[in-house]
């Protein structure tokens, strides 16, 4: 099964929960394997020791045209939605603005002059890592000075495949690279923090996952700050509550150096374990053991 | 002058030294551009002056009785957003890319491309100014799009106003809403923490900053988290001839004021991470009368 991290806000504690997780489960012999889909700022491999196995480009079709055959007649321009053809007849001007271009392969076939070829154009890697335990981690990292991590993230979460438990490392907000992620999700785990902004964050979240019909439960982060809104609103929108954990200067101290604080602090390896068992038994599908 | 503020990993408190700025500044513009997660309006209840709906990207949806099932449109599309089951053609919503592709090529017309019109933008008075945001619906696209026209609206505003003084609170990551944000802004404010993924995610958001504007500056928040890692942070930020605006440290009040409704600037004006508040704000504006 896989099971999504996400949150609205950022900085809640997803790379925390997923990289913890992703190690208890790990270390007790499951199968199972983490997807960072954060592609525009993947931090997961930091806290691993990992040997890379395999690195591959995500690329997509660029156009690519040939001024000598171009008639002129500015069909390419019209069918691109993206207003990546600039086109100017009259002065002979007709460019391909590539930052702009999705790749979608409308004027290639718009072109009836045979003029548009198409090339390869990078959108960013996706790495498949072996950590010390044996179990895979599978790095999207979107290249800096581009648009969108939508592509990576769907090449990472294929390149997964669907034996065992995955988590999926999910990017924060609510648009479309959140969407790409916990699309393929069979349970969304929210981690939130009990503040105003936190609750806004995650009522944003879990109106967006219910348009997509996934089931989701929270973990509530840093549960002794803040406020009681967010407690209230999962009572009254009938959300189940799966964990909370406090906030405690040694765990930001081990994130901080890039450790995984449940590889010594045996209540929160218990806790996740805990969690884990729960959305497993209640929405998995298969089996997860090794 | 459009200042902008941003940080690459979420949850680096962005929003909240935003608000400090915001209430530390004399008559000004705040835009909050994260618009899948908005938050500023929470500390700020702007009065709604003005709501204006934002039409999203479009979504290609088929008319099954009009269809063929003659697979074109599945054959041509590179989104992997249309697939035959079972005698019927599906399009996923949350593949398509809004390229028009389809519903070009159909040889019967049966796919309409249809456009979302439950995102808004939202501009107001608030205490110190104007203040204007967007509001992604849930699962939307193109959220760099709805960027674009907060930021044309606070300019317009300021304008209006006469408001010198326009202040950005941007999305984490480095893709499209975050390019939005920073293009044309004439200072960009990178807001980072002191933890492993805080500098990985510095060094990609770095490099962005500086493609679209040659004055950035980093500020270190909650930087007694980890002295030795926010050494290792201002003596990379050296290394790029980066200035450091400050370190502010970890401070539980910041909470307490988003609880109370309120900048930390607002409810404890003689805290120490106000008075650092203070003097940065003091530097960005200064530097702009030069």
């Amino acid at each position: 099964m896989k099971i999504a991290i996400a949150s609205g806000k950022g900085g809640t504690g997803k790379t925390f929960v997923a990289t913890n997780l992703f190690h208890v489960l790990s270390a007790r012999g499951d199968r199972v394997s983490l997807v960072d889909c954060d592609a525009e700022a993947p931090d997961d491999l930091l806290f691993f020791q990992a040997e890379k196995i395999s690195e591959s480009d995500v690329t997509h079709q660029v156009p690519v045209i040939n001024k000598d055959a171009c008639t002129w007649c500015g069909r390419c321009s019209r069918w691109c939605n993206y207003n990546a053809i600039f086109y100017l007849p009259s002065a002979q001007v007709i460019e391909v603005i590539e930052n702009l271009c999705h790749g979608c392969g409308a004027c290639t076939f718009a072109c009836n002059a045979g003029a548009i070829t198409e090339k390869p154009v990078s959108l960013g890697t996706v790495s498949s890592y072996k950590t010390a335990s044996g179990s895979p981690f599978i790095e999207a990292r979107m290249h800096v000075n581009e648009m969108s991590p939508v592509r990576v993230i769907k090449a990472a979460i294929k390149e997964a495949g669907s034996e065992g438990v995955t988590i999926l490392d999910s990017p924060p907000g609510t648009s479309c690279p959140f969407v790409q992620t916990v699309d393929t999700a069979d349970y969304v785990l929210l981690v939130t923090e009990p503040t105003p902004f936190g609750l806004s964050d995650l009522k944003q979240s879990v109106d967006t996952l219910k348009t997509m019909n996934k089931q989701c439960g929270v973990l509530i982060n840093r549960a002794d700050i803040g406020d009681s809104g967010v407690k209230s609103y999962l009572e009254e929108e009938k959300i189940p509550l799966l964990a909370e954990i406090k906030y405690d200067p040694a765990i930001a101290r081990a994130y901080s150096e890039g450790r995984l604080a449940s590889e010594d602090n045996k209540a929160i390896a218990a806790l996740l374990t805990e969690l884990a068992d729960i959305i497993i038994s209640d929405h998995g599908t298969g089996s997860h053991k090794r | 002058m459009e200042l902008a503020v941003i940080s690459g990993k979420g949850g680096t408190g962005k929003s909240s030294i935003t608000a400090a700025f915001a209430t530390l500044g004399k008559e000004l513009v705040v835009a909050d551009c994260d618009v899948d997660a908005a938050n500023l309006y929470l500390l700020f209840n702007p009065a709604h002056e003005k709501s204006e709906v934002y039409i999203g990207g479009h979504k290609a949806v088929i008319d099954p009785s009009l269809c063929t099932v003659c697979g074109i449109c599945e054959s041509y599309c590179r989104f992997d957003a249309i697939r035959e089951k079972e005698g019927e053609i599906i399009i996923s919503e949350t593949s398509c890319d809004g390229c028009f592709f389809c519903s070009r090529i159909c040889p019967m017309g049966a796919i309409k491309m249809v456009r979302s019109d439950k995102s808004r933008m939202y501009s107001g008075t608030f205490r110190n100014g104007m203040m204007v945001y967007g509001r992604l619906a849930p699962g939307e696209e193109n959220s760099g799009k709805l960027v674009n026209l907060v930021r044309e609206e606070a300019k317009r505003l300021s304008e209006e106003k006469g408001l010198n003084t326009v202040l950005l609170d941007g999305p984490p990551g480095i893709g499209c809403p975050v390019i939005s944000t920073v293009t044309g802004a004439d200072k960009i404010i990178i807001v980072t923490e002191p933890t492993m993924s805080g500098l990985a995610d510095l060094k990609r958001v770095h490099e962005v900053a500086r493609k679209f504007s040659g004055e950035v500056g980093v500020i270190i928040n909650k930087y007694d988290l980890n002295e030795a890692m926010a050494d290792r942070i201002e003596g990379w930020c050296a290394a790029q001839e980066t200035s450091i605006l400050g370190r502010l440290p970890f401070e539980k009040k910041v909470t307490e004021a988003m609880v109370a409704g309120k900048s930390i600037t607002e409810l404890y004006p003689e805290s120490e991470i106000s008075k650092s508040l203070g003097v940065i704000w003091n530097k960005l504006i200064s530097n702009g009368k030069e």
